[in-house]
């Protein structure tokens, strides 16, 4: 058998090379830098730098601001991921069973999704605003002792609120075109297999959103890990005392204000690991429970 | 014992339209009653309200003596098959069957035995553990069978199961449907246009056109007697060829043609004759002629497709008949056939309510 070998013409890769540059201009150039200034150490002005080996490295992971940043992280995203879709599925579901006026309802469930994250930050800045603020204002007056400023719970309080908010729309919108395209007759057919609308939605509405579900964690965990920047800078600023601190606001802070490029980078290594093991996580073991 | 009965039953939906209007049926137990009619006739709207899919907006419908207008789909101890088998995707064969059992509460050890009987009678006991993506098109539908069968209940429910098949698929599975449910004795409901589906499966046959019911009887009955222009022009294949005429007495007339023999006719009214294609005879002598536009060869007899010569007909038309002729005759394109008509099983129609006369 002779093989078929058709002559290869340079048009092709023409129309891939837009798409290449901008590749390695932002993504892969930055990323080698970021890796090659892991191992410097500069002086505070910029002037000046030594090659430190794994010093940057050693010093991040082992200091406490990282590993509470770490910490916190860890909890915000999980968090902020299992709320965000959990109201956003409940939402779809009873919008799904909506009738009358559902188009204006859902348009409405979805009108958040146009937020920009920094944008939610600076609503949530005047709501909880200690002078003019209602929300801050409900909750001292239903006996909460309610100061962000000051309490680093409180503060997480008002970053996952603010994060949960404007991811639901997001996740209520594929919600609910997943609803949508379970077939008709395999719902009725459960009708009349199974009385209980709570277990028919365990096992069959839920199953059958599975590949959904999948798809918007993964889209989930990474807004909770980098989007939620903007939310964070624009309320708490890691305030107080680093407590809501997720480890991309550290890379910045330490990076930018603090001028530590040697440790920012290093910080932003170590995050592209935690991301890409997490990433792989979800793929070998999650993804296998998920049926197309 | 599972009849089934409807007593004045209607729907009508939000937006004012009609789709049932006005239905009494009484189904005996272990009948096979097919619902057959036009798409859009509120025959499917009719099935799923005996399933609980619709809600029944007037009216009773009963199983067994209990009324279920307001008992949920599940509680109604009815199965049904859905027209792309509705399996769930995301189970196996096995778990598509247990599903029912087990919220009803069925112990493990039952609902094992009962599937694994309902798959031996299946023939699908090799792909218990597959899943629906895995089948074929008839696999599938010999699973959305079992899963309604293993529930054992009073009334099986088809809507259009077969629609999705292939041919010669189609034809074996509805010899197994019927051989099915005469083993297990089991009232069925089957929804279906197609005729040669509703002549071969039902016990008794109701035509349904816009929402009601016109007719209803045994298969050869409606066919033979059908009291109706739309029943006579439903039920049949090749169609009953329709002539328009009038009666003056003593004859039927359409343009140059007079048939006699015909009494008790109304005078005052316009008529259609209806005649079916193998109660025209090919003859020397015969009363009209044929002139032949298409042979048809359907391997044991030939149908011919022609214009009535002579017969009224608008303005520019001809009336397009077709007569059944054995596999030796083949005539010619545009030869002229006479043909002889069998008025003893001439259906005579009025053309203003389609009522029949005769």
């Amino acid at each position: 058998m002779k093989r078929v070998q058709f002559e290869h013409s340079p048009i092709p890769y023409l129309f891939i090379a837009p798409q290449i540059v901008i590749i390695a201009v932002f993504f892969l150039w930055p990323a080698a830098q970021a890796i090659y200034q892991s191992f410097l150490l500069e002086d505070a002005f910029g002037l000046s730098s030594q090659f430190v080996w794994f010093k940057n490295y050693s010093d991040t992971v082992f200091s406490n601001s990282w590993l509470q940043a770490a910490g916190f992280t860890a909890v915000f995203s999980t968090l902020v991921t299992l709320l965000s879709l959990a109201i956003a599925l409940l939402l779809a579901v009873k919008a799904n069973e909506v009738i009358h006026g559902a188009r204006t309802y859902k348009t409405t469930l979805m009108w958040a999704y146009a937020i920009a994250p920094p944008v939610a930050g600076l609503m949530g800045n005047l709501m909880f605003h200690p002078l003019i603020g209602d929300l801050y204002k409900l909750m001292n007056a239903i006996g909460w002792d309610f100061d962000h400023k000051l309490d680093a719970f409180d503060a997480s309080f008002v970053v996952i609120l603010i994060s949960v908010w404007k991811q639901v729309s997001v996740n209520f919108i594929f919600f609910l075109s997943g609803l949508q395209g379970i077939p008709h007759s395999v719902v009725e057919a459960a009708t009349m297999d199974c009385k209980n609308a709570t277990r028919r939605f365990w096992t069959i509405t839920f199953p059958l959103l599975a590949p959904t579900t999948f798809f918007l964690m993964v889209i989930n965990i990474t807004y909770a890990f980098f989007e939620t920047f903007g939310i964070i800078d624009t309320t708490t600023r890691g305030a107080p005392g680093g407590s809501t601190n997720t480890l991309v606001y550290k890379v910045f802070q330490d990076g930018f204000r603090g001028a530590d490029l040697g440790g920012s980078s290093a910080q932003s290594v170590v995050l592209m690991l935690v991301v890409l093991a997490l990433t792989v996580l979800q793929f070998r073991f999650i993804e296998r429970k998920v049926h197309y | 014992m599972a009849g089934v009965e409807l007593t004045g039953v209607r729907k009508i939906y939000p937006n004012g339209a009609e789709a049932v209007r006005g239905v009494d049926m009484t189904i005996e137990h272990g009948e096979f009653i097919v619902f057959v009619g036009p798409s859009g006739c509120g025959k499917s709207t009719l099935l799923r309200m005996v399933a609980g899919l619709e809600s029944i907006t007037e009216g009773e419908i009963s199983i067994d003596g209990r009324i279920i207008n307001e008992v949920s789909p599940a509680d109604r101890d009815v199965a049904m098959v859905f027209q792309n088998y509705a399996l769930y995707p995301h189970m196996t064969v096995r778990g598509n069957m247990s599903y029912g059992l087990k919220n009803r509460g069925n112990s493990k050890a039952e609902i094992h035995e009962k599937v694994e009987e309902a798959a031996k009678m299946l023939r699908i006991h090799d792909f218990l553990d597959r899943r629906p993506q895995q089948l074929s098109g008839g696999q599938r539908q010999r699973v959305a069978m079992g899963r309604a069968i293993v529930r054992e209940p009073k009334v099986f429910l088809f809507d259009e199961p077969l629609s999705n098949l292939d041919a010669k698929l189609r034809v074996q599975m509805r010899i197994e449907i019927k051989r099915l449910q005469r083993r297990m004795d089991v009232t069925s409901i089957y929804v279906t246009h197609d005729q040669t589906e509703a002549m071969t499966l039902a016990d008794r046959l109701a035509v349904i056109n816009d929402g009601r019911i016109e007719q209803m009887g045994a298969p050869l009955e409606l066919y033979n007697n059908p009291t109706t222009l739309f029943v006579a022009s439903f039920i049949g294949s090749p169609q009953i060829n329709l002539v328009p005429v009038v009666f003056d007495g003593d004859k039927l007339i359409s343009g140059d043609i007079a048939l006699s023999g015909f009494k008790d006719l109304p005078t005052d009214a316009d008529l259609v004759l209806g005649i079916r294609p193998d109660d025209l005879t090919q003859n020397g002598e015969g009363e009209v002629s044929l002139r032949v536009d298409l042979v048809e060869q359907h391997g044991a007899e030939n149908l011919i497709y022609g214009a009535l010569l002579g017969a009224a007909a608008e303005e520019g038309e001809e009336t397009e008949i077709c007569i059944k002729v054995d596999q030796q005759t083949l005539p010619k394109i545009d030869a002229t056939l006479k043909l002889g008509v069998n008025k003893s099983r001439a259906l005579v129609f009025r053309k203003d309510n389609g009522q029949r006369v005769l």
